[in-house]
């Protein structure tokens, strides 16, 4: 851990203490979560590509793989994971602080108003690290052979000489099965639990909140909960349920309603 | 009326406390909550027992030192009260109330349901004040103050330091007593020189202490009494940020 | 200076507007480099004791402050409401210096000391400059300039006030200020600590006894001056607008170690708090004076409808308007329900006393709101009172809008206190008594909104400039805590804390208190008789000895003891109520707050014949009695002896008030 240390220089001090301050690292939490909930947004349009059919996901897959001569995505892929273990780092000293804080609990137990998924927001951290992690092995750096190894055979046949992965069959593949749907249900659920209160949160930390702002901060922290929720969770369902299809056969996008509408039909209703 | 009491007892500082049961008979409803402990106390007193130790003073919301967390709200779940304000008839005949005292690790237990809110003078002494030398005021009209931002600071700054806010937090946070602070005197022309340096000695000297971090749960202005928004612990947020961009760059 | 027997009040000669400007230069001073040799003790830490604590350590002098609250933010100074007064003239409605000063003479019934009075009402307006300064949010207009308002009855708006919390705002800047001297080192601050005795050495108060009430610990403390700031003696009735925790304690061992008790018998009665509704309770709530201005009070004309409201039968809608005593509209046509407090507070008495009381005690007055609804609304009558409309329905548990509020007069200040000189410095050498705690200002009654402003002119203003002439002729550090008068004071308290943990009787102290609360406030409250104060003086005793013998505290002296706490207080209390009744007794005349049924107007009067004043007011007796009585303690049990400070009025003209 660090330590405040005499010698160093005045810049050096100011960060440090502001790392080891109680709002210093709420701040910190704020920016991180507000980085990965920008993510979360441009992921979950990416995705939902997935309903465009086979071509424009695979392309939209190679696009991230190849801007800025591919080194886009790992830029992209190093800023989350410090992003991520920052807000990891911070809201977990920052817990533990909390705890010995509050070191005797009530007899009688009570709440007033806090809402119950800022309750849990260390232990639905906790499982979305664990999503995450299984989210990455899955999909990112395929541990599963099965998945590894899909070729997108049509990209190939009209440009010899270039292969790329078949992301589309990957992603209708891994939602096969029930168990894997069941972990993502839950994963993205406790997720979108975390943003109801995370997102607000944002705004208050950061001090941009105030009391007539306070409602529709809260209102758009819901919504977008609910649109990534509706968002990722329609992929694995509509994999699992048969609704996408491996193979679809041309032109039949049309048959598929794109999510997005539904998605605003609930925040307008939320709002 | 007749109720039960489940009541925080601890002898001193460094006894293991316990929740005793007390049988409260007839209790006028008319009577506040403080003087159902009184009369309580009294009926041990004559039977040979310790009374029951509460921190009370003035007896009409002003003063801050009561302090009972009642059924597991500081101040009961009435809102914009303190407990010298709660009254017997808000009760029900037959009820059982769980009385313990503010719980936080910067509140050390006295004793029974006193605790030592101390650490709060202390981030006050840190910068919760305005550098003036007596006597060397200007006229008090030579600076006016919008009616708009000294009636912003007048609600921050009708705190009374009571500590239902920590009390009531589930990281013992005392950002809302801190942010009050900080609002009132850093929202009026006069506290703006010192605005950077109150905020940064205030924040550190509240976490030296050992309260938590706010969590934006809001659980501390459900319980004020004074009804203090959250809204100044965004403000003190923001003058944090500010003041420590400042302090690292100048 | 002028002198009156052994008492020196020290007023300085000359003009009286040129008095304080002239004492001010002729004060003593201590350079800069000699202050921090200098230690001072300063006990109480409200508006008067927080001033002086932090403007003290600001000046370099070495200071410790005491207070039995758990921080110094508590003291009862908080509760102050109204607002503080300050001869600014902001309002250009023709106030002045000389106005408050003289409105201040007379509502004291010319009863104070016209040098002092006038140094208040010069100060005044420096106390609103330092507390702007410090943050306090006074309301202001929309231009940003401060708002002021009309109080008390003042025919000049030079109240500045912070909605209903002006004690609060005001005691919070003072603390600020006080903690910033703390976290500097120039105070070292003891919350939780009471003083139990005073040191006298060498005829000089040089140190206090206190008591750690958490550990019980009782050590010594040792200055070249003692500070008390420590408040009124209200509680002495056992139910007043006081704090729980008041009490005469410090004020009353200085009395014991030799310091004068000046009018101890001037006490104010503020007549619109919420009625006792039984005997369980702890104290009593005020409601805003500002309510009368649209509340209209009355009770029934006939006792019999006064017993079926208080029996529940009847509610006051029943009571037909021809049925109904508007008292103070029909006595006082004139001023109506806007008559100065004490009158108000007498005529709610006599309404109660005649059986028309209207609260189930039978002691309460209606304080109705109907005609007013009627004629401004409802929304118009929120607007102005919501706020204490609210903590009325809240405490009484009925709601003023549809029924009407109850109200009865209740302790509110006591006018009395410590003999000091105009440096406010006791007949004791180096005993300081500052705010409440001292007699000086408000004569036999006390203005609204003058309280605060006395505490922090004191404070902030007047002891830091004369203390000095005191001090400046003191080694620094001549006496430590070794010194045997020590000795002798803690083993005194020692042996006075083993007595009362030690007897182990039957009754509770709280039953004492009420014992002696009831008998004082029937028998020395709103009114009194020359044969209620012999019976009082005669009962005290016996209560007294009573709880020597048979009061029972429970637990030792080596933790929080609630208990004890309150038995060393009602120990006091026990002396303190003979000394009041004592004074009243003596004082053969009506004046403010204190009412001798004897001493009133009748109908054979001139002045009352004339149209000036009503049969049943107060009537002075300045021939004998202006003066000021400082009693000087001969031991418990014995008649204290009487010390006169004659007043002398060279600049106003003594009058009989009227409010007709």
């Amino acid at each position: 851990m660090l330590k405040g240390n005499h010698k160093m220089n005045p810049l050096g001090k100011a960060l440090l203490q502001f790392w080891q301050s109680s709002i210093g690292r709420k701040i910190i939490v704020a920016v991180t979560g507000a980085m990965l909930v920008l993510f979360l947004l441009g992921h979950v349009a990416g995705n939902l590509l997935v309903f465009q059919g086979k071509e424009a996901m695979n392309d939209y897959a190679q696009f991230l793989h190849t801007m800025l001569h591919g080194q886009g995505v790992w830029i992209a892929r190093i800023g989350l994971l410090v992003a991520f273990g920052l807000h990891i780092w911070a809201t977990i000293s920052l817990t533990i602080e909390n705890r010995a804080a509050r070191n005797a609990r009530y007899a009688y137990d009570n709440t007033v108003q806090a809402s119950k998924s800022s309750r849990i927001m260390i232990w639905s951290g906790m499982t979305v690290i664990a999503f995450v992690v299984f989210h990455i092995l899955h999909f990112t750096v395929r541990v599963s052979p099965e998945l590894a190894n899909l070729p997108d055979t049509a990209y190939a046949a009209a440009n010899p000489g270039e292969a790329r992965h078949d992301v589309y069959a990957m992603v209708i593949k891994g939602f096969k099965n029930p168990l894997v749907t069941l972990f993502y249900i839950v994963g993205v659920s406790l997720l979108c639990s975390h943003l109801s209160h995370g997102i607000a949160s944002i705004f208050q930390t950061l001090g941009i909140r105030s009391r007539k702002s306070a409602g529709f901060e809260q209102k758009l922290g819901w919504a977008i909960s609910i649109a990534l929720w509706i968002g990722f969770l329609s992929i694995p369902l509509s994999a699992m349920f048969g609704i996408l299809k491996e193979n679809p056969k041309p032109h039949h996008k049309a048959e598929i309603s794109p999510p997005p509408a539904s998605v605003q039909v609930v925040a307008t209703s939320q709002g | 009326m007749n109720l039960t009491l489940k009541v925080w007892r601890q002898k001193n500082p460094t006894d293991h406390g316990r929740i005793e049961t007390y049988e409260a008979r007839d209790i006028p409803s008319e009577a506040s909550f403080l003087e159902m402990l009184d009369i309580v106390n009294e009926r041990i007193i004559e039977t040979g027992g310790e009374p029951i130790h509460f921190d009370h003073d003035c007896r009409e919301g002003i003063c801050g030192t009561c302090s009972l967390t009642i059924n597991g709200v500081p101040h009961s779940k009435e809102r914009g009260i303190t407990t010298c304000q709660v009254h017997m008839r808000k009760f029900r005949d037959g009820d059982t109330i769980w009385i313990e005292p503010f719980r936080a690790k910067a509140f050390p237990i006295v004793r029974d349901l006193v605790v030592d809110r101390s650490s709060f003078d202390r981030i006050i002494a840190a910068g919760g004040y305005i550098s003036v030398r007596t006597g060397s005021a200007q006229d008090a009209n030579s600076l006016p103050v919008g009616k708009v931002e000294a009636d912003e600071a007048f609600d921050a700054a009708a705190c009374i330091g009571c500590g239902a806010c920590v009390a009531s937090c589930k990281n013992a946070s005392a950002m809302l007593f801190v942010g009050a602070k900080a609002a009132h005197l850093n929202l009026l022309p006069q506290g703006k020189p010192e605005k950077d340096r109150r905020v940064l000695a205030m924040v550190r000297q509240m976490d030296a202490e050992g309260f938590g971090n706010c969590t934006n749960q809001y659980e501390c202005e459900a319980v004020c009494p004074k009804s203090i928004s959250a809204d100044v612990i965004g403000k003190l947020n923001r003058d944090f940020a500010q003041a420590a961009v400042k302090e690292a760059v100048s | 200076m002028a002198s009156n027997g052994t008492l020196n009040s020290a007023i300085p000669s000359g003009p009286l507007a040129d008095k304080w400007t002239k004492h001010k230069n002729e004060s003593k001073l201590i350079n800069p480099a000699n202050k921090r040799k200098y230690s001072v003790i300063v006990v109480g830490s409200g508006l008067a004791g927080g001033a002086a604590a932090a403007t003290l350590s600001e000046l370099g002098y070495q200071v410790k402050c005491f207070c039995y609250q758990d921080s110094p933010r508590r003291a009862h100074s908080i509760a102050a409401q109204g607002g503080i007064n300050a001869s600014k003239n902001y309002q250009n409605d023709g106030d002045s210096v000389w106005r408050l000063f003289y409105d201040t003479i007379k509502g004291g019934d010319f009863r104070s000391r016209e040098a002092n009075v006038h140094r208040l009402a010069e100060v005044s307006g420096n106390i609103i400059d330092q507390c702007v300064a410090q943050g306090v949010p006074f309301a202001r207009e929309y231009g940003g300039l401060l708002d002021n308002r009309s109080f008390g009855g003042a025919q000049v708006s030079r109240t500045f006030y912070a909605r209903g919390q002006t004690g609060q705002q005001l005691l919070i800047g003072c603390y600020q200020a006080l903690e910033k001297e703390i976290s500097r080192g120039g105070v070292q601050m003891f919350p939780r600590t009471e003083m139990l005795d005073l040191v006298v050495v060498n005829g000089h108060a040089k140190g206090i006894i206190v008591r750690d009430l958490v550990t019980g610990e009782i050590s010594r403390h040792a200055a070249d001056t003692v500070i008390l700031a420590t408040g009124g003696y209200g509680n002495v009735f056992y139910l007043s607008t006081n704090a729980m925790g008041c009490n005469v304690m410090a004020a009353f061992r200085a009395h014991k170690r030799g310091a004068y008790f000046a009018n101890p018998c001037y006490t104010q009665i503020h007549p619109t708090c919420i009625p006792v509704s039984g005997d369980y309770q702890s104290k009593l709530t005020l409601m805003s004076e500002s309510l009368r201005n649209d509340g209209r009070i009355w009770v029934p004309k006939s006792k019999e409808d006064a017993a079926v409201i208080r029996a529940g039968q009847k509610t006051a809608a029943d009571i037909p308007e021809d049925a109904r005593d508007y008292y103070l509209e029909r006595k006082y046509p004139s001023f109506g329900n806007l008559a100065p407090r004490d009158i108000s507070s007498r005529s709610a008495k006599e309404a109660c006393d005649e059986g028309r009381g209207v609260a189930s005690t039978g002691l309460g007055v209606f304080l109705d709101f109907r005609d007013a609804i009627a004629r401004l609304g409802k929304d118009t009558i929120e607007a102005r009172y919501g706020n204490l409309f609210e903590m009325y329905a809240k405490i009484a548990g009925a709601d003023p809008y549809t029924s009407p509020m109850m109200i009865y007069p209740a302790v509110h200040y006591t006018m009395g206190g410590l003999w000091v000189d105009y440096n406010l410095m006791s007949n004791l050498p180096g005993l300081h008594v500052l705010g409440e705690a001292n007699f000086s200002d408000h004569g036999a009654n006390r203005l609204g909104a003058s309280a605060l402003m006395q505490g922090l002119a004191d404070g902030y203003f007047v002891i830091p400039t004369t203390l000095p002439n005191y001090l400046a002729g003191e080694t620094p550090g001549s006496v430590t805590t070794a010194d045997p008068a020590f000795d002798e004071a803690e083993t005194a308290v020692r042996e006075r804390t083993s007595k009362l943990l030690s007897i182990q009787g039957k009754r509770t102290v709280d039953s004492f208190h009420r014992e002696l609360g009831l008998l004082v406030w029937d028998k020395c409250g709103m009114a009194r008789t020359k044969e209620g104060l012999e019976e009082a003086i005669a009962k005290i005793p016996a209560i007294r000895e009573e709880f020597w013998q048979n009061v029972r505290v429970p637990g030792d002296g080596d933790n929080l003891n609630a208990e004890l706490e309150k038995a060393g207080r009602v120990a006091d209390f026990l002396e303190f109520g003979e000394l009041m009744c004592y004074d009243a007794l003596d004082r053969e005349e009506s004046c403010g707050g204190h009412f001798r049924e004897e001493y009133q107007f009748t109908e054979d009067d001139e002045a009352v014949k004339s149209g000036y004043t009503n049969p049943g007011e107060a009537m002075r007796r300045d021939d004998e009695f202006c003066h000021v009585s400082a009693w000087e303690s001969t031991g418990v049990g014995n008649k204290p002896k009487l010390h006169k400070e004659k007043l002398e009025f060279e600049s106003v003209k003594l009058s009989v008030r009227s409010y007709k």
